[in-house]
């Protein structure tokens, strides 16, 4: 799968050009159309082989976290607000590139010797964080790096351990599966696939793809939280790397169709893929979108874990992102309308 | 020798207080064509010397640059994940998504990990994220982590050298390979020029923990009059005043109790002969530097202090100018050319 090309694409919420293109390029030739809508999102329609199959929604978002700029001061700083959702605390002492062309910058803080005690364990607000590019005032700043340019965590991809590691994994790992889906054989079932646009600022994309697609049902592909570091109380963890595919009950922007949730579940249980399930109450996707596109569609949300989203670097590991396209394949060749009934 | 490509890979080699091995041999290749003998002292300094054209026995210059960096070390091994420790001033601010290398028994690259923003109450979201709840994720399960790493063993942050804009590099370890560099560069032009005084180079180590490499090698030397080159604080966007210097506006002399008047002036006429510019860093007591220990060696030696100005220290992104590292590399050179065989530091009322 190429998560790589993928990661390391450029491409903060409203600039989702680069990832656009290397997915377009990644699925030619394997689907039957292919457009992208007035908001960016990349369309691909894959036939299905048989004249009754459904028409079933498929998303992963193209968007990532990012910053943009928003003034420059004196000293040639760039002055940023996020794109989406970044602790502030993953920001400092990090490399970013800013624009898609890739001017670096790093961020960095008033060095530890100057501080006063107290301030060594506090958290500089983004509000008085900067880029530096090295420019040498306000003009050359503004000149290379005008307001509304933005900029992402500049970390290159790798093998980490067993795992590997990179930034976007949120939701390049759900593009790279979903994909990896469109370039296999066909299933009985149309497959309407869309890689969204500007998930990490409000769910935008997928809103008007869903209404777009007038799907019969939806699935979600995406990166999620896995919170399985070492911790005082061990309690249960959103979910764990290694565990396999990442299913969601509930979270904060939907609740799964539970039909489409027991078909899952079959499918991991009958093809022996792991799984697990996310715990309910945290994080949001595409799908809360979705399920309440026109009159309502069917939806349910698969991910691959991983560790550190929504940083400079996340890690996953390639069991979980190929066992998440296995589980998406065994889904949608066990999918019949039947699952789409109401209990 | 190309200033930046030399930066790079000074910048880039690992060097924790205390494991200064690859480091040391790094500046031990770098040096060795540009000197006639070097040696290493019971710390792991490195100490070269260059032997100068006046008459024997020649009076000796120190030139010293400490090679350590600042890091972390295993503490702890929990799930297959790393506690670790801060070795030197490393701030804890900027480790949370920071990139490492663990130097176990193999080196394997990791990143630090902490648990995600929305497990942390709103309230503790202002404070930076306590040691015991920070961990090294080097992406392997529990028993092959134990099999390559045990407690003790250093991590160093893992930074390529980025290129900014108007000839400003960021990276690791820039304090103080800022000022290795720049006494790599001195070297290289002390091999064309003739000197009088013998020049001892070192690279000292240990000097982010406490100096240590300092005041081992300033016995062993025993050196005539010393110069310590360390960086100093650049003005930053969010922070610059007194403290702080303009980057790319050359180095800085120090002056205070820590350097003997003459060296100070001797720096400052030849910086204003070579039309180097140079900032004044007013020291009025610790300087914090190898000068320190270096002015107290044995019965005491005559000391300065050049600084060469960056931003962000301690921190994996150090920003300097390679035009300051060139600039430093000009004025130790062409001072250390300019000592006349009997010159000897005196103080005006002396007898």
């Amino acid at each position: 799968m190429m998560l790589k090309e993928l990661a390391e694409a450029f491409g903060p919420s409203g600039n989702e050009k680069e990832v656009r293109a290397v997915l377009r390029g990644a699925v030619e030739g394997h689907v039957e159309q292919m457009w992208v809508d007035s908001l960016g999102s990349l369309h691909a329609v894959k036939k299905g082989t048989s004249s009754s199959g459904m028409r079933v929604l498929l998303t992963a978002h193209m968007d990532e976290v990012g910053l943009m700029v928003i003034g420059h001061d004196e000293k040639g700083g760039l002055r940023v607000r996020t794109i989406g959702g970044i602790d502030e605390r993953v920001l400092a002492g990090k490399a970013v590139w800013v624009g898609s062309e890739r001017i670096p910058g790093v961020i960095g803080l008033k060095p530890i010797h100057l501080l006063e005690k107290k301030e060594r364990s506090e958290v500089t607000p983004l509000r008085q964080l900067v880029i530096d590019i090295g420019a040498e005032g306000k003009e050359e700043a503004r000149r290379l790096a005008p307001v509304g340019t933005t900029a992402v965590f500049a970390t290159p991809f790798r093998e980490l351990g067993t795992a590997v590691m990179g930034k976007a994994f949120d939701d390049r790992a759900g593009c790279a599966v979903l994909a990896e889906l469109l370039r296999g054989e066909p299933f009985r079932h149309t497959l309407h696939a869309v890689f969204t646009v500007q998930e990490e600022v409000g769910l935008r994309g997928a809103r008007v793809a869903a209404y777009a697609a007038e799907p019969e049902c939806a699935f979600v592909l995406e990166g999620t939280i896995a919170d399985d570091l070492p911790r005082e109380k061990e309690g249960s963890p959103t979910s764990e790397l290694g565990k396999g595919p990442v299913i969601t009950v509930m979270d904060r922007s939907f609740t799964a169709h539970r039909g489409l949730l027991r078909l899952i579940v079959a499918a991991a249980e009958e093809a022996g893929i792991p799984y697990q399930f996310k715990q309910p109450g945290i994080g949001g996707t595409d799908a809360g979108a979705i399920h309440a596109a026109r009159s309502g569609v069917p939806s349910a949300a698969v991910a691959v874990p991983c560790r550190y989203i929504h940083g400079p670097a996340c890690l996953l590991q390639w069991s979980d992102l190929e066992h998440t396209a296995q589980l998406m394949r065994e889904t949608l060749t066990r999918l019949t309308r039947r699952a789409l009934r109401r209990d | 020798m190309e200033t930046i490509p030399l930066l790079k890979q000074l910048s880039e080699t690992r060097g924790l207080a205390g494991a200064e091995g690859p480091i040391r041999e790094a500046v031990r290749s770098l040096w060795s064509p540009l000197v006639d003998e070097v040696r290493e002292d019971g710390l792991g300094n490195l100490i070269a010397l260059r032997h100068g054209s006046g008459p024997a026995p020649r009076p000796r210059l120190m030139l010293a640059a400490h090679m350590d960096e600042i890091g972390l070390r295993v503490s702890g091994i929990e799930k297959g994940f790393l506690r670790v420790t801060a070795v030197g001033g490393s701030d804890l601010r900027v480790l949370p998504g920071a990139l490492v290398v663990v130097h176990g028994q193999r080196d394997l690259p990791g990143v630090i990990g902490m648990r995600p923003p929305h497990v942390t109450p709103a309230d503790e979201r202002d404070k930076a994220i306590p040691w015991d709840e920070l961990f090294v994720d080097v992406g392997l399960p529990e028993d092959q982590v134990r099999a390559q790493v045990r407690v003790g063993d250093p991590i160093s942050f893992e930074r390529e050298l980025v290129e900014l804009k108007n000839g400003l590099v960021a990276g690791k370890a820039l304090d103080n390979r800022a000022s290795a560099a720049a006494l790599t560069l001195a070297l290289e032009q002390l091999a064309r020029t003739r000197h009088a005084w013998d020049i001892v180079a070192v690279a000292t180590v240990q000097e982010e923990v406490g100096l240590y490499g300092a005041i081992t090698s300033a016995y062993g030397v025993a050196p005539t009059l010393a110069l310590a080159v360390d960086v100093t604080f650049a003005d930053q966007s969010n922070y610059s005043d007194e403290h702080t210097f303009a980057i790319g506006k050359g180095p800085a002399i120090a002056i205070g109790p820590n350097f003997h008047p003459h060296i100070v002036e001797r720096l400052k006429k030849t910086a204003d002969a070579l039309e180097i510019p140079y900032h004044i860093e007013p020291t009025p007591g610790r300087s914090g530097t190898d000068a320190w220990a270096i002015q107290v060696s044995r019965e005491g030696v005559p000391t300065g202090l050049l600084s060469i100005p960056v931003r962000y220290m301690h921190q994996p992104v150090e920003v300097v100018a390679a035009r300051d590292v060139e600039r430093t590399a000009r004025l130790m050179a062409a001072f250390a050319a300019e000592l006349e065989p009997a010159y000897r530091p005196a103080w005006e009322d002396e007898a």
